[in-house]
């Protein structure tokens, strides 16, 4: 499993990210944002940060960068694509998953632990993750809303991938806190699984999460 | 050249906490009369000639998010 931890200008979690997925046994590098091809790559890590700056909205440049028309291939290909913090917003911006991500409802930049309860464990992300877990979060824009009818056909189709245990810090609908895309491969999460690795972090319960990177093998 | 506005704005049905934030801040200071504060943004686009369908195809593409948001064009200037 060879992990391409995606750069965009302004990303601040990806030294994070590579860290996590070496400290699992995946091999991972750097990739450029203005990159067009992931050849050599089996999976993707979308970091999180402040790309371009938060400008316009949270993620909407990035989602617009070369390198994300070979996310979108890895996407349909069924294999791996994390996209924690300003990751999951650039994945709403880009359309792999539904919905957006509001300014928290409390205004306030939220930065701590948060419990994490996995909702459907069928998918790759989410099979290994068999107890609450706590990871931190760090985000300012990290309110999930969807119309309705999309929030119903998540609901209904196990695609929500965690829900917040003690109710959603930021006001997102459902207290979710990470979704899926239809196949089950694409994870988009406002936590940050990459900060939770190791124990002198104070959790490793993040690892369960990128854990999902080795069961790719069996599906593509 | 012509000058065209892009007003973005926050669709009605989601909560808008920055217009909150501001409306709090107004009645505090003694507009009783305010009911609510909602905040968007102002794109102004200077372009050599004015195309409504590229534009629109700018709003769809970047500009705005059709997810969460709406948008005005306004032709300032021809």
């Amino acid at each position: 499993m060879r992990v391409a931890v995606l750069r965009f200008p302004g990303s601040n979690c990806d030294q994070d990210a590579l860290f996590a997925v070496r400290s699992m046994g995946f091999d991972g590098a750097y990739v450029w944002h203005e990159e067009t091809n992931l050849d050599g790559f089996d999976g993707v890590f979308l970091p999180g940060g402040f790309s371009y700056g938060d400008y316009l909205r949270c993620g909407a440049m990035a989602s617009r960068a070369p390198i994300m028309a070979e996310v979108r291939r890895f996407a349909e290909e069924g294999r791996p694509v994390i996209g924690a913090c300003n990751g999951f917003q650039v994945l709403c911006e880009a359309r792999l998953l539904p919905g957006a991500l509001l300014l928290n409802a409390g205004e306030k930049f939220l930065c701590h632990n948060v419990r994490l309860r996995a909702e459907n464990r069928d998918s790759m992300w989410t099979r290994g993750v068999d107890r609450e877990i706590r990871v931190p979060i760090a985000h300012g824009e990290g309110r999930y809303v969807a119309d309705s009818e999309t929030l119903a056909r998540l609901e209904g189709d196990g695609r929500i991938a965690f829900r917040y245990v003690d109710g959603s810090p930021n006001g997102s609908l459902n207290d979710i806190a990470g979704i899926l895309n239809g196949a089950g491969n694409v994870l988009g999460m406002m936590p940050h699984p990459e900060r939770a690795c190791d124990a002198i972090l104070g959790s490793e319960d993040g690892r369960l999460v990128l854990e999902g990177f080795s069961r790719v093998a069996a599906t593509v | 050249m012509a000058l065209v506005r892009v007003a973005v704005t926050l669709k009605p049905s989601l909560l808008d906490s920055q217009g909150r934030t501001v409306a709090g801040a107004l009645e505090k200071m003694g507009y009783a009369e305010l009911e609510s504060v909602r905040i968007g943004k102002l794109i102004e686009l200077r372009l050599e000639t004015y195309d409504e369908a590229r534009v629109k195809e700018m709003c769809d593409r970047l500009l705005a998010n059709p997810v969460i948001e709406d948008y005005r064009i306004e032709e300032i200037v021809a």
